[in-house]
């Protein structure tokens, strides 16, 4: 199989897995009094430690979670709730976001009484600063701008972000889901108040993440119960969950200079082969060649004439996995809101494939690729764009 | 392996087929057997509806998100690649537009065989030939043989040999019903013998886009209300009104809201919409029954085209029973002589042609009724 679909999740790698074997071995509920919760709450500090140190953030900073889901979440409508007593109601949030953040602050516009204000994109798919600027007021309760874009790998100025939001007071989260390991990304150099991660886009284990939220921004919980991280979430630890996470955060972060070259080499490498073979392909988002503008892992084309979908299931057929990069609903592909955003047209939009590399890529999937694909151009163009 | 049910496409082994999975037993099965038979099975499930309700409502519904699961599982089961292809525009355009307009000129069309006709073994067909399958397989219940002959199903209160008439010969020639031989009882067994979850679940039924059954209520809603009168077809009297003679089928008896009982005191049906009247025009059984039946646009599928009458039995409405006729063509259209009047006859329905024959009646051709009388 060649798998280039790194950016939907990619492979554990060999330390976390082993990391995550050996705890699930040990019993141990780090709420416990006993030795054994002593042992197991110590993994969980050791590993919020190693992750808060390689993030640039302090221990007390991070809070484990489920998953990038739910700290979008957590982030999103728990600060939201905690500011709006003040009087801020607007939530400010990018619009190429994905749906995690996104839904969530739908969800508060038409439950919660917040006023959603989306902050339009450039081509490219980014922010600009000026627009953040221009929106920001005394009634913004929270921003939230991705770090970079899951479907196009545009990187966001985060940092000039920031700095906007915090001079008015108002707090910025950031999804940092598909850069952490692939751009550098140190929490308090950044000025953001809260930052997502999760574990299995980096070698780490699914179902695994933390929300990094300065010790003075406030947030009402979601999930009530114990109590255990910070008042902020409960729920009983996951233990080897954690301690795989916190290997896996701890090596793509300690190795993201290399790993992004490699990467970076081997999709330019995917796009000019791409190119010689499908001329007339477009190459979405940010440049390659402008430094940090662009995930190193991530190359987006738009296949004019081909459906995405039809491209989609040609390669499958060659045990090719790529994405359409779009959101599903029961599976059924709609043209992607961040293409559409970036001005793309709904046609056009249907047209786009990702690849995504990442730690086991390969010359040799590239060249799967580049065999299986002029054909499957050549197919998904007869059968054309249906209605 | 060379399968009976494949039809011309089946001829050959190991083809690429495209199976559309509804997330119910029969075509979950139907692709089971497709993959016995040693063709290369890719699973579609058609998302036909533009928002698809999240649960189930009662047991109808082909296109919910509980029946895109369904279809999946089945799909993991088997084994086989699995996707969604987004029909919903289509459908709307070709069957719930066309089967409203139908209903607004005065007839009473039959989706599913537009559906057919339009998109599983049309739009569907067209992009799987175009990605490079050899054949589409469904689930219904016909037998098509390598002989290339669409015949009843061997479960004749399952047939589904009517809606599929509508096909012509190069539709049928890469189509594949793997479920003709079987009834629903053996399916169903098949079904549980595989461990597909689906083997229980039930039959859908009625219109799949009017998931609570209320047809009028969809109408109305469509077209909107326009009282009009309700009419004796003997003495031109005005017995009641209606909120719109589109939500009418002739032979209808129930839901005629008539203020007073006919003089003989006998039933009254419905005989004809006359839309440009907004009229309702009712009377006695016996004034529903005709014996001339004219139908247009007709697809013949076996072999040539008869030139002269012929003596067959066709088909009135789905389910309805064969009856004896003489049929005859004219370029596209198509008459039909009754051996003995047949009640309730519809225009917009498709009369279909069979010749009987103990391996099967035989589907000869089809076209859609325009006049009875
Ligand atoms: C940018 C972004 N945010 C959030 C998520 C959701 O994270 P998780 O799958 O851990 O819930 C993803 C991945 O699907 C993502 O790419």
């Amino acid at each position: 199989m060649a798998y280039l679909d790194h950016a939907a999740t990619t492979p554990m790698l060999p330390e976390a897995l082993d990391a995550y074997v050996a705890t699930a071995r040990e019993v141990g509920n780090a709420s416990s009094l006993h030795g054994a919760g002593r042992a197991a709450r110590r993994r969980v500090e050791e590993s919020r430690e190693r992750i808060a140190a390689v993030l640039g953030a302090r221990p007390s900073e991070v809070i484990f979670t489920g998953g990038g889901t739910e700290s979008d979440n957590l982030a999103i409508k728990g600060v939201y709730w905690a500011r709006r007593p003040e009087g801020r109601t607007k939530v400010l949030a990018g619009a190429v976001e994905h749906h995690a953040v996104l839904d969530a602050v739908h969800w508060l516009g038409e439950h919660e009484g917040a006023e959603v204000v989306s902050l339009p994109v450039d081509h490219e798919g980014r922010v600009r600063p000026e627009v953040l600027a221009e929106a920001l007021d005394d009634t913004v309760a929270l921003v939230s701008v991705m770090w970079a874009n899951n479907e196009v790998g545009t990187v966001q100025p985060i940092a000039e972000l920031a700095a906007l939001a915090a001079a008015r007071g108002v707090p910025l989260h950031t999804d940092a889901v598909q850069a952490v390991g692939q751009v550098p990304v140190d929490y308090a150099a950044s000025g953001v108040a809260a930052l997502t991660v999760t574990g299995h886009k980096l070698g780490g284990p699914l179902g695994v993440g933390a929300l990094v939220l300065g010790r003075d921004v406030a947030c009402t919980p979601l999930l009530h119960g114990g109590g255990q991280e910070r008042d902020v979430r409960s729920g009983t630890l996951d233990v080897p969950g954690i301690v795989s996470f916190a290997v896996a955060v701890e090596h793509a972060v300690k190795h993201q200079e290399q790993h992004a070259q490699r990467l970076a080499a081997l999709r330019d490498e995917l796009i000019e082969r791409v190119r010689a073979v499908v001329p007339d392909a477009v190459l979405n988002g940010a440049p390659t060649d402008r430094p940090g503008a662009r995930l190193p892992g991530n190359a987006h084309f738009g296949f004019p004439g081909c459906e995405g979908d039809a491209l989609l299931l040609l390669l499958d057929a060659q045990d090719i996995a790529v994405s359409t990069g779009s959101a599903c609903s029961a599976g059924v592909a709609q043209p992607s809101h961040v293409l559409l955003e970036m001005g793309a047209d709904p046609l056009a939009a249907r047209t786009s494939l990702r690849f995504t590399l990442g730690h086991t890529s390969t010359r040799a999937d590239l060249d799967a690729l580049i065999t299986a694909l002029p054909p499957a151009v050549d197919r998904a163009r007869r059968a054309g764009m249906s209605r | 392996m060379i399968n009976e049910w494949g039809g011309q496409a089946g001829r050959l082994s190991g083809v690429r087929v495209l199976a559309a999975m509804s997330g119910g037993v029969d075509s979950a099965v139907a692709a089971a057997r497709a993959v016995a038979a040693g063709h290369d099975v890719t699973g579609v499930h058609l998302a036909l509806s533009k928002n698809a309700a999240t649960h189930r409502t009662g047991a109808r519904g082909c296109c919910t998100k509980e029946d895109a699961h369904d279809a999946r599982r089945s799909a993991d089961v088997l084994g086989i690649p699995f996707y969604v292809w987004d029909m919903a525009e289509r459908f709307h355009e070709d069957v719930v537009e066309d089967f409203v307009a139908e209903y607004a000129a005065g007839r009473t069309p039959n989706p599913c065989l537009r559906c057919n006709e339009k998109i599983k073994f049309a739009a569907v067909l067209d992009r799987a030939l175009a990605l490079g399958f050899d054949a589409v397989v469904t689930g219904h219940h016909a037998r098509l043989g390598a002989d290339g002959l669409l015949r009843r199903s061997v479960d004749l209160a399952k047939d589904q040999s009517y809606v599929l008439a509508v096909l012509n010969s190069e539709q049928l020639g890469h189509s594949m019903f793997p479920l003709g031989d079987s009834t629903k009882e053996q399916v169903r067994a098949e079904a549980h013998a595989r461990g597909l979850a689906v083997a229980d679940k039930p039959d859908s039924h009625d219109i799949c886009f009017i998931a609570d059954g209320d047809t009028q209520g969809f109408l109305r809603k469509h077209l909107g209300s326009e009282p009009g009168d309700i009419v004796d077809a003997g003495t031109g009297e005005v017995l009641g009104k209606h909120d719109g003679a589109f939500a009418y089928t002739v032979g209808q008896r129930k839901g005629l809201a008539l203020g007073r009982p006919a003089p003989d005191g006998r039933p009254r049906y419905v005989l004809s919409i006359t839309p440009v009247t907004n009229t309702v025009t009712v009377g006695p059984a016996e004034a529903l029954e005709v014996s001339q039946v004219d139908g247009t646009r007709t697809v013949w599928i076996a072999g040539e085209p008869p030139v002269g009458p012929i003596e067959c039995e066709v088909q009135l409405r789905a389910h309805g029973r064969p009856a004896p006729a003489v049929v005859e063509l004219d370029g596209s259209a198509m008459s039909a002589r009754l051996r003995r009047p047949e009640r309730g006859i519809a225009a917009g329905q498709a009369v279909v042609a069979y010749r009987p024959d103990p391996a099967g009646d035989i589907v000869l051709g089809s076209a859609t009724i325009t006049t009875a009388s």
